[in-house]
């Protein structure tokens, strides 16, 4: 009954399909814009130089395992006539080199796995300042020095390290984007410090982490590197304040309906003229600043627009029933016609 | 039976006598039966929880998935996990200790048989007043925020696109259920009380047997098993039952917290008003790393049985096996803060919670080691409970090599809140705890039968749940590493993540379809399976000398141990080699002993059965019921009717007298074999256990 030329094909078409079912897996890793494996910045840079040799580790011991195991049941599965085995209760030596080993190795991985964690802790003094603020379920940015304030998607100067300096307004959130650092939690009453850094321009996606409530998976991020000078020019941009528009001019009725429907309850706007401002108290429930809506890319918790989809669509989507794109948000259904969808779009367009 | 004539004897209290139907399940103090009903519990919140799993699977087989509402998907995942932790893997556990536990050491019964009845039903109880949060509990968005609750007419209550809004009235804060929201403030319906609750009382299920577990195996191990000689599984019952004990009392008060703060206004978690988010955090990993190694100790224990068998050698290293164990259990208490280093604590503590979590692969690397020592140079027999086993140690060590990783804290802040992690904790929980539990059904279904399970369907049940697993959640490792974060409804297309969330829901079915194998093959193999007899795998161990299936008194001659693997030895010698050369008379030895353990000499007195567990654990429910309704009348109601049935069960349990014993088996010994069965017939007298 010994049939040992079945079991080696049995083999071989096992690790066939372990090794064809590995590479598929390094296929397609294209087009994936949340991927940890394409480091943008020095610090997801270090953690990724840290992963690997990690990994390769991991590989090394998981051979050994698995390939020991299929070897002892293809050596010593029982056959008609073997022997019985010899009844080895252990041998001490073997003990102390499967405790010694596996100690060595750990201790050679601790050793930088310390270092890094002290080095990617601590921002740079020298950093940019930016504070961010999690809401359900949208991020907000807050530039201290030039005193602005956007949601959604981060611009930041490329080559230049950026310190984001944390903190909730409801509930916890985890920003994380990929391709410049790992994750670090948004916490109420607390504040937490995380280093960026993106060596080229690029728009870099990002997502809440951490479970944050029914709209938690729709709680998207990006961060816009752009070139330092062009850094500034937005800075300046984002500074000024939007103009009210004239009655007869595009945008005024959709002006007027955001007036009417009750959307400055939430929505901060900052006008030339002061007293028609609308000042939303940070530190009190608030919605995204609209001043510069339109020159964000992205909206709804980076959300919309979808792949395909113009940004007039989506708004048109959003705006239509914000709680049907997004369950639980905080912006109502306000049932408004099509006319007046159409309206507020025109005006949202002009507050670029 | 001297303790009869110190105890009153006379009271209006009778103690309940049937053997057969329901009456005599509900009073129940046989650890056998006790463990049967755990078994059959934990396997139906298994298929419960798998359903959810594969609801969740639908819901994410494509982006954008509109299957499920966001409300269902939080509730089912937030159930799925609650499940499969507190309702499937731990009682599974228990079952298997209860029913394995004084078998394996040589007793007739636990030491405290009615607390083991208690913590039974508390756990029954419990599952179902978890559970019936489907019935009663609500889910409402949080204080303030529209959008919920069909306004308008194309807006299910779950809020957002989707079919199914069913469940959504569940808790829906994550099995973890961080602070805050999980609190009032974020969670203001009434389901995640029901999940704190819940909890709790499951919780005092396993405090309560981890105590008599531990009582049981310092006082009732049979003459000559020294804790050095006790079986492996017997072991990890003990370290498990340790970590129960010093773990549990923690998320019982965090718990509590949680509950004042969503009950009574308390405010230990409200960060606008000073509290701690993050204390909680503290609080439950404290508890839940723990938790993990409550999981996996048993399974591991398991297989270190099997393993021994199946190879036909001793276990490798057994003391290193078991020290490791114990090793792996205190190390548990000091890794918690690494489910939390991207939650900014300093970088001292990461460092150290990094390189603590690191030394646990130590004691892990030893087990896996001495498991592959005792397979190497064995004689391997593939059975169904030794494919379990090999599967086990295979996909475990997958697990401990992804944790690893995490160890390494920088690529942890990668990885954690990710599909990686996902992967990492099935292939422990699943792959480790769940293989080494299925291995531990196969193998000791013939202790439960008499009859064996069929190999054909139990290797199909195999290769079906192995392939399956696989495909579940080895590709969620890549997943995670390409940004999908957990817990989470939706992603979008352009992430492409797609392709293979497909290939996950697959796997899922899969695994499915080897659970029905698996309920296939126990159903037909209960009544139609082969015959056991006493020793159907050539065991090494003495739960193998109780005759199958059990009798209720387990032995009727409690075995005198004078070795480790003492069952083997009896049947075996060993040659010049070292080989083991079977005696010549080893049938007859193992036919004398299934005569002599069936038969008993003299009348054994078994524990009485009692109402009063039942009774106790009733009242917990209906208490807690009161305080989530605390504020009606008739909630201030309830507690007091629960708190009246359930003093009153402990007044009944306290004066309950002890009557004739129940069970008496008078054998009929011919007394051919007396000579030939050297220690065992010493043990002789029979020893009362009574609680």
């Amino acid at each position: 009954m010994a049939r040992p030329r079945h079991r080696l094909i049995r083999l071989g078409v096992l690790l066939g399909a372990v090794l064809v079912l590995g590479a598929c897996s390094f296929l397609g890793s294209e087009d994936q814009p949340l991927t940890t494996f394409e480091p943008a910045g020095p610090f997801a840079e270090q953690i990724n130089n840290l992963f690997w040799p990690v990994f390769w580790i991991a590989v090394a011991v998981f051979i050994l395992v698995q390939g020991a195991i299929l070897v002892a049941v293809f050596l010593f599965r029982d056959r008609t006539g073997a022997k019985e085995a010899k009844q080895l209760h252990g041998s001490p030596k073997l003990e102390i080199a499967w405790t010694v080993i596996p100690a060595l190795i750990l201790a050679g991985i601790a050793v930088p796995t310390t270092a890094a964690v002290f080095e990617l802790t601590e921002c740079d003094p020298e950093a940019i300042e930016i504070q961010v603020t999690g809401h359900q379920w949208w991020f907000e940015y807050h530039y201290p020095e030039a005193e602005i304030d956007t949601a959604n998607i981060m611009v930041i100067p490329a080559g230049q390290e950026v310190c984001a300096v944390m903190t909730s307004d409801d509930v916890l959130h985890n920003f994380w984007i990929p391709a410049l650092n790992g994750k670090r939690y948004l916490i109420p009453g607390q504040t937490t410090l995380l280093r960026l850094q993106a060596d080229e321009p690029g728009t870099y996606w990002g997502h809440c982490a951490e479970f944050c409530g029914l709209s938690h998976s729709l709680m998207r991020a990006r961060v816009q590197a752009v070139e330092p000078a062009e850094y500034e020019a937005w800075l300046t941009e984002q500074q000024t304040a939007a103009a009210v528009p004239e009655e007869g001019a595009p945008g005024f009725d959709g002006y007027q309906l955001f007036r009417e429907k009750g959307c400055t309850q939430c929505h901060t706007l900052r006008f030339e003229d002061e007293a028609a401002s609308n000042i939303i108290d940070r530190a009190s429930f608030n919605g995204p600043n609209l001043t510069h809506f339109a020159s964000r890319p992205v909206f709804a918790g980076a959300v919309l627009p979808e792949e395909g989809q113009t940004r007039d669509d989506a708004l048109k989507d959003w705006l239509a029933d914000p709680p049907y794109i997004k369950p639980g948000s905080f912006m109502p259904d306000l049932a408004l016609t099509e006319a007046e969808i159409d309206a507020l779009i025109v005006w949202l367009d002009t507050l670029e | 039976m001297t303790a009869t004539a110190e105890r009153p004897t006379t009271t209006i209290f009778r103690r309940p006598s049937s053997t057969t139907g329901l009456w005599s399940w509900l009073t129940t103090v046989d650890h056998k039966r006790i463990g049967i009903m755990y078994g059959y519990a934990a396997f139906t919140f298994f298929i419960i929880g798998g359903v959810e799993a594969l609801l969740l699977r639908i819901q994410l087989s494509q982006a954008n998935g509109e299957f499920l509402t966001a409300g269902a998907y939080n509730a089912l995942f937030t159930m799925h996990g609650t499940t499969m932790i507190f309702l499937f893997v731990m009682p599974t556990s228990a079952a298997l200790m209860n029913y394995m536990l004084p078998l394996l050491i040589g007793a007739r019964d636990v030491a405290f048989p009615r607390l083991n009845a208690l913590s039974w039903w508390i756990f029954f109880f419990g599952g179902i007043f978890l559970y019936s949060t489907f019935i009663f509990g609500t889910s409402a968005p949080p204080i303030g925020v529209d959008g919920l609750g069909g306004i308008d007419g194309n807006l299910a209550p779950g809020g957002g696109p989707g079919s199914f809004n069913f469940l959504a009235d569940s808790p829906d804060g994550g099995w973890f259920g961080y602070q805050p929201n999980a609190g009032p403030l974020y969670s203001p319906g009434t389901a995640m009380d029901y999940w704190a609750l819940g909890l709790q009382i499951i919780g005092l299920s396993s405090l309560v047997s981890s105590v008599n577990f531990l009582v049981t195996v310092l006082n009732l191990r049979a003459k000559g098993m020294r804790l050095l000689r006790m079986p492996v599984f017997a072991w990890m019952t003990t370290i498990t039952s340790f970590l129960l004990l010093f773990s549990l009392p923690i998320i019982a008060v965090a718990l509590f917290m949680v509950t004042f703060d969503r009950q009574f206004g308390s405010l230990f978690f409200a960060a606008q008003a000073g509290g701690d988010v993050i204390l909680w955090q503290h609080l439950f990993w404290l508890f839940g790393h723990p938790e993990v190694y409550i999981l996996i100790l048993p399974a591991m224990g398991i297989v270190s049985e099997i393993l021994p068998t199946f190879s036909r050698k001793p276990l490798f290293g057994y003391s290193a096996v078991v020290f490791a164990g114990a090793a792996i259990a205190f190390l548990g208490f000091g890794v918690w803060a690494h489910h939390m280093f991207a939650s900014g604590i300093t970088p001292v503590a990461q460092a150290a919670f990094g390189l603590a979590t690191m030394t646990i692969a130590i004691p892990t690397g030893i087990k896996i080691f001495n498991w592959l020592g005792t397979m190497w140079m064995g004689r391997i027999r593939l059975s169904t409970p030794m494919l379990f086993a090999i599967g086990f140690v295979a996909m475990f060590t997958i697990g401990g090599l992804s944790g690893v990783t995490h160890a390494v804290v920088p690529s942890d802040w990668q990885q954690t809140d990710t599909y990686y992690i996902v992967a990492h904790f099935h292939y422990v929980i699943f792959g480790g705890a769940v293989f080494g539990l299925f291995g531990g059904l196969y193998y000791w279904f013939p202790k439960l039968t008499g009859r064996v399970m069929n190999e054909r369907l139990g290797k199909i049940h195999f290769w079906l749940m192995l392939l399956g697993f696989n495909l579940t959640f080895g590709p969620m490792h890549w997943l995670g590493l390409q940004g999908m974060v957990r817990r989470t409804w939706k992603y979008a297309p352009e992430t492409g993540l797609e392709p293979w969330n497909i290939a996950v829901t697959i796997g899922a079915f899969i695994i499915a379809l080897s659970i029905l194998t698996f309920m296939i093959n126990w159903f037909t193999s209960r009544r139609r399976g082969q015959e056991s007899g006493l020793d159907p795998w050539d065991a090494r161990t003495i739960e193998w000398m109780s005759p199958n299936p059990s009798p209720e008194y387990n032995f009727a001659v409690p075995p005198v141990v004078t070795s480790l693997d003492h069952f083997w030895h009896l049947k075996y010698d060993e040659d010049a080699e070292g080989r083991a050369v079977r005696k010549e008379d080893g049938d007859e030895i193992v036919a004398t002993i299934e005569h002599q353990q069936l038969n008993p000499e003299s009348p054994i007195v078994l524990p009485n059965p009692s109402y009063f567990p039942f009774f106790f654990a009733l009242g917990l429910p209906l208490m807690f019921y009161g305080v989530i309704y605390h504020e009606a009348m008739w909630g201030k109601g309830l507690i007091l009717v629960g708190l009246i049935i359930a003093l009153s069960a402990v007044i009944g349990w306290a004066i309950e007298p002890l009557e004739e014993p129940h069970a008496v088996h008078d054998g009929i010994d011919d007394g051919d074999h007396e000579d030939e069965l050297e220690p065992a017939l010493d043990a002789g007298t029979s020893e009362s256990i009574d609680d």
